[in-house]
């Protein structure tokens, strides 16, 4: 069954501020439909999908076991159907599992969020707090963030002027994606006056409210061939999970991150990323998290993340071609995204983003307060 | 069969859980999973070193907790580990088995810790299952897992008396279990005897289905252990070997217009079996299994499924309950931890069957353990709108 994961097929829905018009379940019928259609997969019991793995909260979703209003809609019916209540990337580390395993030799994986159905996203991830101490304080994902972009601009010495170019640069590059969130082109002047939200981060310094649904067919080595003639492989996988309290964490030391890059590498065998990995995906939910956890992968130097900005580091390490989340993905649903550009760049669909003879790429995403949990996928051409 | 043979054998190597509880007030949500991880590593004489990767589940808005595996580092130990967090409803602990086994089988991990948590207390439950359906179609026709769909059809098929004969019977072998279970949340000491009056003066919560009938809301956590088979090997005396198992869901909504007796719906229970049993080669599973720690939220259910998990035709479901065969000692002991009747911590409940399933097979469940020897042993979950997930386990690595 090989030791590797095929990626044969993604489909997905543009990136959007508010699908009002459309059910989360109208969401993923507009990405099952084309995946079937370019695979020609069928649900046969022998042969067919057997197993759909799904991402989804109920939280944002307002509904209890979020997956049961979606069965029908992703081919489920008498069939597998396992959520991942995390971030979507955990989702392909667990398909690859399941694949690795024997146990299932075809996985249609699915996601879908609509942050626009809440009232408030910091409202949904105060929730993940304790009751007790966090939550009546008022954390939540946002107010954190500031609490480690303060300690991480310290730290590598960021300043306000980089983080403005960070986001002049997600929205260029967002708007070259037909499937990014179409965002209004600001230049380093705006994002400088853009009002404070949780010192030191400004409104333009976070990933705008997203709605976006994604699907994908995986599948074993030895089966690619009947699904694409372009596979793309997922060789690496890694997560980490770090403390819960704030004061119990060194907010900037990557500490996840670094972990779960190096168990991603080793599985993929990577032992140098700058010389061996041509395109990252990065999870920047904030501004100063692109140079922070360009650190934690291993492009930039501990430390050093403002200098790397000014050195260029963005462009050398093909980073967030895609605009990344910062030009707007739902927060669930960051790793998919990543790993979707990364797909498309290794089988040469990138359009005018396009990178030149990628090989290797690798995917990130973050979950919880000031990136708890981390995971990263390495994927790569046929060829390696 | 597609069914591809494992890449390695998974066993299972460590078992904890709580004392389960309608309050467990004593401790918050970390602190009480920390209990059955606590016991977990115990009992395979592991340290949190040992475990190279921890998979959590249970449903975030019974607590209104957003991914509480953040949260509940504190006690699931999962600091600097991969972590992974998946859910499936009431199914959710038997999908938390099926996912380490696969995790533990791939090779990408050589042991994995499986969590499953619930603390009803501290939310509403039945508002948290009917929060499930539809909110524009079915959510105000819901009543949760409150449904006297089932009794009716026994009743129906059955008439009234023998009906519920039959599920008091089995509500009362499964209070015996329990009794014996000092896990258990529920254990009352009810005897036979008693069925007449329970029939009479249990509360009826939806149709015929009466508040004795019923499994209860509990506060509990269970921690299961896998380990390749090379580690399960090295690392424990007696490791219980995950076989195969199979999950299957089916639509949101029940489909209930249409509905002929003619043609009858089938069930994800009864489907599951098939395939399981079918590319295991077993053909007569009432006599294969030793023991069968089944999903069983309600009397009717319970009754009902035994006929779908075990292909038994006629009344000879409802004859294995009246003839007491379900019973420790009997034919085919079902639950004899006292089933999801005696302890339901919901995103817990699946994957203590498995736990339990795998305490007979060892042979040190304590007193509720079976007298004759298990080697093979049949674990459910059910949960969402009839979903099923089965698990077959061995003593021996011999199939």
């Amino acid at each position: 069954m090989g030791r590797r994961l095929a990626v044969c097929a993604v489909a997905q829905i543009k990136n959007h501020p508010n699908y009002h018009y459309l059910r989360f379940q109208n969401m993923l019928l507009d990405c099952f439909e084309p995946i079937m259609e370019q695979t020609q997969a069928t649900f046969d019991m022998e042969t067919g999908i057997r197993t759909i793995i799904t991402c989804s909260d109920d939280v944002f979703d307002a509904r209890t076991i979020s997956d049961n209003g979606i069965t029908d809609v992703v081919g489920a019916h008498f069939r597998g159907e396992e959520k991942i209540a995390q971030e979507s990337i955990n989702g392909l580390g667990y398909a690859m599992a399941c694949i690795l395993s024997g146990h299932d030799d075809v996985i249609l994986f699915m996601g879908h969020c609509k942050e626009s159905q809440g009232e408030s996203r910091r409202m949904v991830s105060n929730l993940a707090y304790d009751p007790f101490y966090c939550r009546p304080l008022g954390m939540d994902y946002h107010n954190v963030a500031a609490l480690q972009a303060r300690a991480y601009m310290e730290k590598s010495q960021i300043t306000d002027a980089q983080l403005a170019k960070i986001v002049v640069r997600s929205r260029k590059n967002g708007a070259k994606n037909p499937y990014g969130r179409e965002n209004k082109l600001v230049d380093e002047e705006e994002v400088l006056n853009s009002p404070l939200y949780s010192d030191p981060l400004r409104e333009l310094h976070l990933y705008p409210v997203t709605d976006w649904a994604y699907g994908m067919l995986l599948c074993s080595e030895e089966r690619a061939a009947e699904f694409t003639k372009n596979p793309v492989w997922i060789t690496g996988y890694g997560s980490c999970m770090d403390r819960y309290f704030m004061g119990d964490r060194d907010l900037a030391s990557n500490f996840s991150l670094k972990n779960a890059a190096q168990r991603a590498y080793a599985m993929a065998g990577i032992k140098d990323p700058r010389k061996e990995i041509q395109l990252f995906e990065l999870a920047d939910q904030a501004a100063y998290q692109l140079p922070m956890w360009a650190e934690g992968v291993g492009i930039a130097d501990e430390g050093q993340g403002g200098q790397w900005i000014d050195e260029g580091g963005m462009e050398t390490f093909n980073v967030n071609l895609s605009g990344g989340q910062l030009n707007g993905n739902p927060l669930l649903l960051g790793g998919a995204a990543r790993v979707i550009e990364c797909y498309y760049q290794l089988s040469r669909q990138a359009g005018e983003r396009q990178v030149e003879n990628a090989k290797r790429a690798v995917a990130q995403a973050a979950t919880g307060g000031a990136g708890q949990h981390q995971a990263v996928i390495v994927m790569e051409t046929q060829g390696g | 069969m597609a069914h591809h043979k494992k890449n390695r054998n998974v066993g299972i190597i460590g078992i904890g859980q709580t004392k389960h509880s309608s309050h467990r007030e004593d401790v918050n949500q970390p602190e009480l999973i920390h209990e059955a991880v606590r016991l977990a590593l115990q009992d395979a004489n592991l340290t949190m070193k040992d475990i190279d990767c921890v998979v959590h589940g249970n449903m975030e808005l019974f607590e209104m907790v957003h991914q509480p595996d953040l949260w509940h580092v504190l006690g699931t130990g999962a600091y600097g580990k991969d972590c992974i967090r998946i859910t499936t409803g009431g199914t959710v602990g038997a999908t938390l088995s099926c996912a380490s086994d696969n995790l533990a089988a791939s090779g990408m991990y050589d042991i994995v810790m499986a969590i499953g948590f619930e603390k009803l207390q501290e939310g509403h439950t039945t508002g948290g299952i009917t929060n499930m359906a539809d909110p524009l179609w079915f959510r105000k026709i819901q009543a949760g897992a409150l449904t006297g769909s089932s009794a009716y059809d026994v009743e129906r098929e059955f008439g009234l008396e023998r009906a519920n004969r039959a599920s008091l019977t089995y509500r009362i072998i499964m209070d015996k279990h329990a009794c014996l279970n000092p896990n258990a949340h529920r254990a009352f000491g009810l005897e036979f005897s008693q069925i007449d009056d329970l029939i009479r003066t249990s509360p009826k919560l939806v149709g015929e289905l009466k508040l004795i009938e019923m499994c209860s809301q509990s506060d509990g956590a269970c921690c299961v252990i896998f380990a390749c088979e090379q580690k399960a090997k090295e690392l424990a005396r007696t490791p219980v070997w995950i076989r195969d198992h199979i999950t299957v869901h089916r639509e949101e909504t029940f489909n209930i217009f249409g509905y002929d007796r003619k043609v009858p719906v089938i069930k994800t229970h009864k489907f599951a079996a098939e395939q399981l049993f079918g590319r295991n080669g077993i053909k007569d599973p009432l006599n294969y299994f030793d023991v069968f720690e089944m999903y069983d939220p309600a009397t009717w259910w319970a009754i009902d499924w035994l006929r779908d998990f075990f292909a038994l035709h006629g009344d000879e479901h409802l004859k294995l309950v009246e003839n007491k065969e379900i019973m420790i000692g009997g034919r085919m002991p079902i639950n004899p931890s006292g089933g999801v009747i005696g302890s339901n911590p919901i995103g817990a409940t699946a994957l203590i069957r498995v736990a339990e399933a795998a305490l007979q097979v060892r042979g040190n469940a304590g007193p509720h353990q079976i007298p004759t020897p298990v080697k093979h042993a049949l674990a459910s979950g059910f949960g969402g709108t009839m979903w099923t997930v089965m698990t077959m386990l061995e003593k021996e690595l011999n199939w």
